[in-house]
């Protein structure tokens, strides 16, 4: 029958306007921004720099490598390294960044700076809404703004940042290991050095060598 | 040095328009320039049209004006970096084009992918599939004056899966998510439960798709024999993808080449007769269903296992000098990355075979002797996305 195929249809549609009334699936608007979606574990958005402790220049786990800006695609960050050097997590010399810029109206998301990091320094945040009426500025965010601590980076991202955490404690718990190893090695050879030193070393006294004895 | 410019003095005309005793054209030709900024163009993709009344004489399609430089970036970039790149290709299906990066790249430097990885690629290819097959039938509708409703019942199920991409790669489109040897992170915690979910739903929804679409009259007197694509023609312009298997010719390269693991998958390749319209749109709806097929089973068998290839380095990758050319079934046809190393961090040369630009090389042959309203409805059955066409 001519028009069967468009009364199905029709059909279609009316079960749909009326189901989403009363089926969940079918009632899918959220009304942002009065409210919201849960975020994403995973999710990722702009690129933010971690730091331990309280103290964020003295904690920040960057050490200005420069691998991220050398790998970041659309080349948005800057850095600018420090002359200071300042210990990183295990106690190491390293250096810090002076200037450490990211020009988010440039960066593209794309999370390679996260991955290519071997400081574990440069994390991926879940902050949206940075929308601002200073075009140039107000998207170029300078190191005060974008360190952020590393409880913070536990509440976005806790799997990822607990796994992080435990690889960071493994690597100093090595480093110490290490050290302490180091240290108890010196010790000991300090120490058998002292001993060395200690115990009298007999007198180069003249070997009492038998003399030939001469034999008529 | 002054360059000379031949001008033609009279036009040719693939359709001869109505043509007076003389030679000339009775009555008056109408050059009209359909685009940049046309909303069925999906894009901004500009077709030069030349009118006899309403009938369609020449066309000419003009494009490039979303021309960014892909393969020279990709090419001053290293290997990773041009990853982010591939997601901006074909803004519909990022996961595939990462895909046929990593594989190309893989070939080049000897990688595999360990299992649990490709099962993955598998899942996110098919599902980007869904994705991108549904919401083609929605444009496709809304070029022809369905305004909304299919467009947004299929925007509401690809919301499902877009969830499942971002729960899984972080991002929602621009998931850059395929590895060189692998993916970049394990699914977390209860996708696959959610994945199996959706998956099990999608069913219903394609029925009540098929209702809405498949039978409606309108649909069928706008689509019938409207741009035919003879085979002959199809092979010759190296069609694939949907439009060359709508045409009738066996030609999947799930099949053919079997690359990552689909030879374990029990599914079949829908063709048309007719090569119309209708049947590009029949053939996606029938893709779907094999889709699901492919991902039921893909779900139910996905070992564990590590994802990704322990030989592979995120940093100071140097694939040997040489040469590869990777390709897979992208939703929009044959997708290829070739890539020439010479040694270095990025790639010698490095360029990318484009299905959506491809298949838009023979717009003009379909469109001829077809009204305006069909133009549109013919441009939005070759299933386009202009980042992929202008790189």
């Amino acid at each position: 029958m001519l028009g069967s195929g468009i009364i199905k249809g029709m059909v279609e549609t009316a079960r749909n306007f009326v189901g989403s009334y009363i089926d969940e699936n079918r009632l899918v608007t959220v009304e942002y921004p009065e409210e919201r979606l849960p975020l994403k574990e995973a999710s990722r958005n702009f690129p933010f720099l971690v730091y331990d402790g309280d103290d964020a220049a003295k904690g920040l786990r960057c050490v200005a490598c420069q691998i991220c800006e050398k790998e970041c695609p659309p080349q948005c960050i800057y850095i600018i390294k420090d002359t200071a050097k300042k210990p990183d997590y295990i106690g190491k010399m390293q250096l810090q960044p002076k200037v450490f810029d990211i020009d988010l109206s440039v960066c593209m998301s794309c999370q390679i700076c996260v991955e290519v990091c071997p400081f574990e320094a440069i994390k991926m945040d879940t902050e949206y809404e940075l929308s601002t009426s200073d075009r140039f500025e107000g998207l170029l965010l300078h190191k005060e703004d974008l360190w952020k601590s590393n409880q913070y980076y536990h509440k976005i991202h806790p799997t990822e940042a607990a796994e992080v955490d435990a690889r960071l404690a493994e690597e100093k718990a090595k480093a110490e290991a290490k050290a302490k190893a180091d240290a108890e090695a010196k010790a000991k050879a300090a120490a058998e050095a002292r001993a060395k030193a200690a115990v009298p070393v007999p007198a180069p006294t003249p070997s009492p060598t038998p003399q030939p004895v001469k034999t008529a | 040095m002054s360059v000379e410019v031949e001008i033609p003095s009279s036009k040719t005309y693939s359709v001869l328009p109505k043509m007076g005793p003389d030679g000339g054209v009775e009555g008056e030709v109408l050059e009209v320039a359909m685009g940049p900024q046309h909303p069925s163009t999906h894009g901004v993709f500009r077709m030069d049209v030349v009118l006899d009344g309403e009938t369609v004489v020449k066309l000419k399609p003009v494009f490039g004006y979303l021309h960014r430089n892909h393969e020279q970036i990709a090419e001053s970039t290293s290997y990773l970096g041009s990853m982010p790149y591939t997601d901006r290709l074909d803004y519909f299906c990022s996961l595939t084009n990462n895909w046929a990066y990593a594989l190309s790249v893989e070939r080049l430097a000897g990688l595999q992918a360990p299992e649990r990885a490709e099962y993955i690629r598998v899942i996110t290819a098919e599902l980007t599939r869904l994705v991108n097959h549904t919401c083609l039938a929605g444009f496709l509708l809304m070029d022809m004056g369905a305004l909304g409703t299919p467009l947004m019942y299929a925007f509401r199920e690809r919301e499902k899966i877009l969830d499942l991409f971002e729960a899984l790669t972080g991002a929602r489109m621009m998931c850059n998510y395929m590895r060189f040897g692998g993916c970049r992170v394990d699914l977390p915690a209860g996708w696959l439960e959610q994945a199996r979910k959706i998956v099990a739903e999608f069913p219903r929804f394609l029925d009540e798709y098929e209702n809405l679409l498949t039978t409606n009259e309108i649909l069928l007197a706008r689509t019938q024999n409207v741009g035919v694509l003879p085979r002959e023609l199809a092979i010759n312009a190296s069609i694939t993808g949907p439009m060359l298997r709508a045409s009738g010719i066996d030609y999947d390269l799930r099949k053919v080449d079997k690359y990552g693991i689909y030879e374990r998958f029990d599914f079949r390749v829908p063709l048309g007769d007719h090569g119309d319209v209708y049947d590009r749109y029949m053939i996606r709806i029938l893709e779907c269903r094999e889709s699901l097929k492919i991902l039921n089973k893909a779900l139910a068998d996905i070992p564990a296992g590590p994802i990704i290839d322990p030989k592979a380095k995120i940093r100071g990758f140097r694939p040997k000098a040489g040469e590869a050319y990777g390709r897979i079934e992208a939703p929009k046809g044959e997708l290829g990355f070739y890539l020439i190393s010479d040694g270095g961090p990025n790639p010698y040369r490095y360029h990318v075979r484009a299905p959506s630009f491809i298949n838009l090389t023979i717009l003009e042959d379909m469109c001829l002797g077809h009204t305006v309203a069909d133009v549109v409805v013919i441009l939005g059955s070759v299933d386009i996305v202009l980042g992929e066409v202008d790189r």
